[in-house]
């Protein structure tokens, strides 16, 4: 049924960018960052954006969530039944940055298609540039603000719906 | 007083605290959060900012008070407190933090000594004011109204 409703994306007019094209199902993202006064920050903003959200205070708690640690064989069979539609990721945190954990999503069979976005208080242009290079899909510079968050709809719905052309402008 | 009086106090009072520093633009970002659906968001943001801040700044004071000071350590407490004041918009702690930062690349003791001193003193004052602006939102709920959102 799915390569019908990818066929039928053509063929429906194309939604304006901010719209809610999954009224049925809430979209979900990990936000991880080991502050928690901007991990209660970013979960508002993301919330106030129809997200559904899931918090994590470092890597290795985003990585278990996801059912990413331990067993280093890839199984068959999902043991984390986890479902999120992106991912979004301090760049400095202890024990493992932000494009570790980003490194380890996309070498994952289950989350590699999530897009992942990574945020940073500080504006390195390499560092930007190697996290865009090696998989993130957007790189925010903090502080986030609410315009921030509404422009990351573009990721999630061209995640889900590869036929959606939308336009993403950016800052 | 009535609401409408106090609602006024409210404004007022905040708006100092943008023309004099204490608040940034980022502020508004707070406020636009709250609602009827979240109506304590930015006294709770703010009270965690609070206690993570206290406890940055009691860490910060330890490993400054120590014979061989890890500036490593220090720069990773006020990369902290930085981000954390930056994310709510409390100007003057922020930019503090970042005369800090530099005085820990430097490794200068006592230029990260006295900006802990300075950056204490920033603190404690933006809390209370803070502090303030919320026992007049409290005022004006009680009084059976609700902060006019800016």
């Amino acid at each position: 049924m799915q390569w019908i409703t990818k066929y039928l994306g053509l063929l429906i007019p194309q939604r304006r960018m901010g719209s809610n094209c999954f009224d049925e199902e809430q979209l979900h993202v990990l936000a991880v960052d080991d502050s928690v006064v901007e991990r209660k920050f970013i979960e508002a903003l993301l919330k106030n954006s129809s997200y559904k959200v899931t918090t994590a205070e470092d890597g290795l708690s985003a990585l278990e969530y996801l059912g990413l640690t331990g067993d280093p064989k890839p199984t068959t069979v999902k043991t984390n039944d986890a479902k999120v539609n992106m991912i979004i990721t301090d760049y400095c945190m202890p024990g493992m940055t932000g494009y570790e954990l980003m490194k380890k999503v996309k070498e994952s069979s289950s989350f590699k298609e999530v897009p992942v976005i990574i945020m940073s208080s500080e504006n390195v242009p390499t560092r930007i540039k190697k996290c865009l290079d090696d998989g993130a899909q957007d790189f925010i510079l903090k502080p986030i603000q609410q315009s921030d968050v509404k422009r990351l709809k573009c990721h999630v719905q061209k995640f889900e719906s590869p036929f959606n052309e939308m336009l993403c402008l950016g800052r | 007083m009535d609401v409408s009086q106090l609602q006024r106090s409210w404004v007022e009072f905040l708006t100092a605290l943008f023309n004099e520093g204490f608040l940034d633009s980022q502020f508004n970002q707070l406020l636009q959060l709250q609602d009827e659906s979240n109506p304590n968001f930015v006294a709770e943001v703010v009270t965690d900012f609070f206690h993570d801040s206290e406890r940055l700044l009691n860490e910060l004071t330890g490993v400054l008070d120590q014979q061989i000071v890890d500036f490593k350590k220090v720069d990773s407490h006020v990369h902290q407190l930085k981000g954390s004041s930056a994310s709510i918009g409390v100007e003057r702690v922020k930019n503090m933090c970042i005369a800090f930062k530099a005085f820990c690349e430097e490794s200068n003791r006592e230029g990260c000594l006295r900006c802990l001193h300075q950056v204490k003193q920033e603190y404690f004052l933006v809390k209370d004011k803070l502090q303030t602006l919320f026992m007049l939102e409290q005022q004006i709920v009680a009084a059976g109204g609700s902060p006019p959102l800016m």
